[in-house]
């Protein structure tokens, strides 16, 4: 069961990262905004379509993606932590954005080349749509750090407090150790290093701090959340779960 | 715009302009244009940019809560079409001699209106199918007319807008179809949807006739080709069939079919309530200005912060060009 189990890492992950961007639409700080939040919006929502549908078929217990997102409960999200974090301010939008798309185009990038061809699929096409996300996010990170005092004091906070949850990002276990030794999955410890290089170079380039790693939080691939999930995924399910049987 | 007072024109162009609109010419941005014509388009046009704005109010409140993923991707990207077509119908209204900027802010101080059905609330899923059969509908009613309009740019923009939404109407009918034939609570859903949209879509049309004073200028200038009026019966007919197509009834005891002149007869509609809306005490008016007001002051330091950056990298050129 560990394959399913990794692509409901992989789609949850941007399940609850699109969400919480589709929560911009309509509230953006310029309508070129809100069309391009909600551009990242839909590419992630729709990666994770695919993940969740191929999850399901992996499952093999009739399961189709929607019944994934949207019947099961908090503890059986398997999203780093980093995602569900309420949207905050831009600055924050963004700078978790930047955060996660980094390490998304390292991470996709092997992933493409899994020896699981469906998988394989889904990481190529995500990929080039990630590769956007990270420079439309890396040119406001650019924007806001050297903009005004208040945009370089916002988005340093922003990258500050979201940075104890990047570790979750490169976790191993043994279930993706198995995998990755079998040329599905990925050594995500791998990607810290190049990780480190690229934010760092953005930062650099924006006059802003890297911040020193400290403790690192964790828990979201052992269902082990934040108390924000709950809440984000009441709103998620309600009209799913209100009508059962329902088709939409 | 501080006056819709008709500035003096040379009435010679006058004569020439309106000679060039009897033919049937499109006007361009560089055209001479009486000056009453050229404030009744941004006026219509800025109100447009405006109505696609704040319409992403009523259903963006559903994104978070669609009940299928296909279905929240599909309610995300109508939206941000609405997005686009905001932006659009702001450029094309730039043409005019005004920006952007001046635009929004006669539109935050409330003096510019936009169109009244997105004061009302959406209160169930079965609201944002609805929203798109009807309000969708309409919309492209009213701008099949707008893409013959006399002014070039807006005519451009209705042309590439109505693709846009008649594909919303049809993702919004098929969306309704779906649920008229789905589980009784769903049905119930929709119909009470129904109930509560198909007033508020007729009244998007605007006054009667007799009531409403731009309309005539309008049509003599080739911006409108038809009245308030003939769009709403236009709308009325198309839609009757499709309601009973999925078996869902309009709230209008007096809806019957005129053999003699072959439209749906259709019931009095409150024009109270339309004027209230109008004049600010719709459900939701309140709600969706300050929505807009709190976006726009809580992306203030992201606006600084663009243009301070675009400051200093054109100060650096120019320095480098130095």
């Amino acid at each position: 069961m560990s394959v399913p189990e990794f692509l409901l890492r992989l789609s949850d992950d941007r399940l609850i990262l699109g969400h919480r961007l589709s929560e911009w639409c309509g509230h953006g700080p310029i309508l070129e905004e809100d069309i391009a939040l909600a551009n990242i919006s839909l590419d992630l929502i729709g990666q994770a379509n695919l993940l969740l549908e191929l999850a399901g078929k992996e499952e093999g217990r009739g399961r189709t993606g929607d019944q994934l997102a949207y019947f099961r409960e908090a503890v059986e999200f398997r999203n780093a932590l980093i995602m569900e974090l309420p949207r905050g301010d831009f600055g924050f939008t963004i700078a978790r954005q930047f955060l996660v798309s980094v390490f998304g185009i390292l991470h996709l990038e092997r992933l493409s080349q899994s020896r699981h061809g469906d998988l394989a699929g889904i990481a190529a096409k995500a990929l080039k749509e990630t590769r956007y996300h990270a420079r439309h996010s890396a040119d406001w990170i650019l924007k806001l750090g050297d903009g005004t005092a208040e945009s370089h004091r916002r988005v340093q906070d922003a990258i500050d407090e979201l940075w104890r949850y990047t570790g979750e990002l490169f976790e191993m276990d043994d279930l993706e150790r198995a995998l990755a030794g079998d040329g599905l999955a990925a050594d995500r410890a791998e990607l810290r290093e190049p990780w480190r290089a690229e934010v760092g170079r953005v930062l650099a380039a924006a006059s802003l701090k890297m911040p020193a790693d400290g403790f690192m939080q964790r828990g979201g691939r052992e269902g082990r959340h934040t108390e924000h999930l709950g809440h984000l995924l009441a709103e998620m399910q309600i009209v799913a779960r209100s009508f059962p049987g329902a088709e939409w | 715009m501080s006056s819709d007072a008709p500035s003096p024109d040379d009435p010679k162009r006058t004569a020439e302009f309106e000679a060039r609109i009897a033919r049937g010419d499109v006007i361009e941005p560089k055209d001479w244009m009486p000056e009453r014509y050229r404030r009744q388009l941004i006026r219509m046009m800025s109100q447009h940019a405006h109505s696609e704005i704040v319409g992403m109010l009523p259903e963006g409140n559903w994104i978070t809560r669609a009940p299928s993923l296909r279905r929240k991707m599909s309610l995300l990207a109508k939206v941000q079409d609405e997005a686009g077509h905001g932006l659009y119908i702001y450029c094309g209204t730039e043409t005019l001699g005004v920006d952007r900027h001046e635009l929004l802010a006669d539109f935050l101080n409330g003096k510019a209106k936009y169109s009244s059905i997105f004061n009302y609330p959406t209160l169930t899923w079965a609201d944002v199918g609805v929203i798109g059969w009807f309000v969708d509908g309409a919309a492209i009613v009213n701008q099949t007319m707008l893409a013959k309009a006399s002014y070039g740019p807006y005519a451009r923009a209705m042309v590439r807008i109505c693709r846009e939404e008649n594909f919303h109407k049809r993702q919004g009918y098929e969306s309704v179809a779906t649920l008229a034939r789905g589980t009784p609570g769903q049905r119930a859903m929709v119909q009470d949807a129904v109930n509560r949209w198909w007033w508020p879509s007729l009244m998007m049309f605007g006054p009667n006739d007799k009531d409403s004073p731009n309309s005539a200028e309008l049509i003599r200038w080739g911006v409108k080709k038809k009245s308030n009026d003939e769009l709403r019966q236009r709308f009325v007919n198309l839609t009757v069939p499709q309601a009973q197509a999925v078996n869902l009834t309009l709230p209008d005891p007096d809806l019957r079919y005129n053999e003699a002149t072959g439209n749906w007869d259709f019931g009095q509609i409150d024009w109270d309530e339309f004027w209230a809306v109008v004049k600010g005490d719709g459900p939701c008016n309140r709600e969706r200005m300050a929505a807009r007001r709190k976006a726009h002051e809580e992306g203030a330091w992201v606006r600084a912060a663009a243009a301070a950056f675009a400051a200093k990298k054109r100060a650096a050129a120019a320095g480098a060009a130095a």
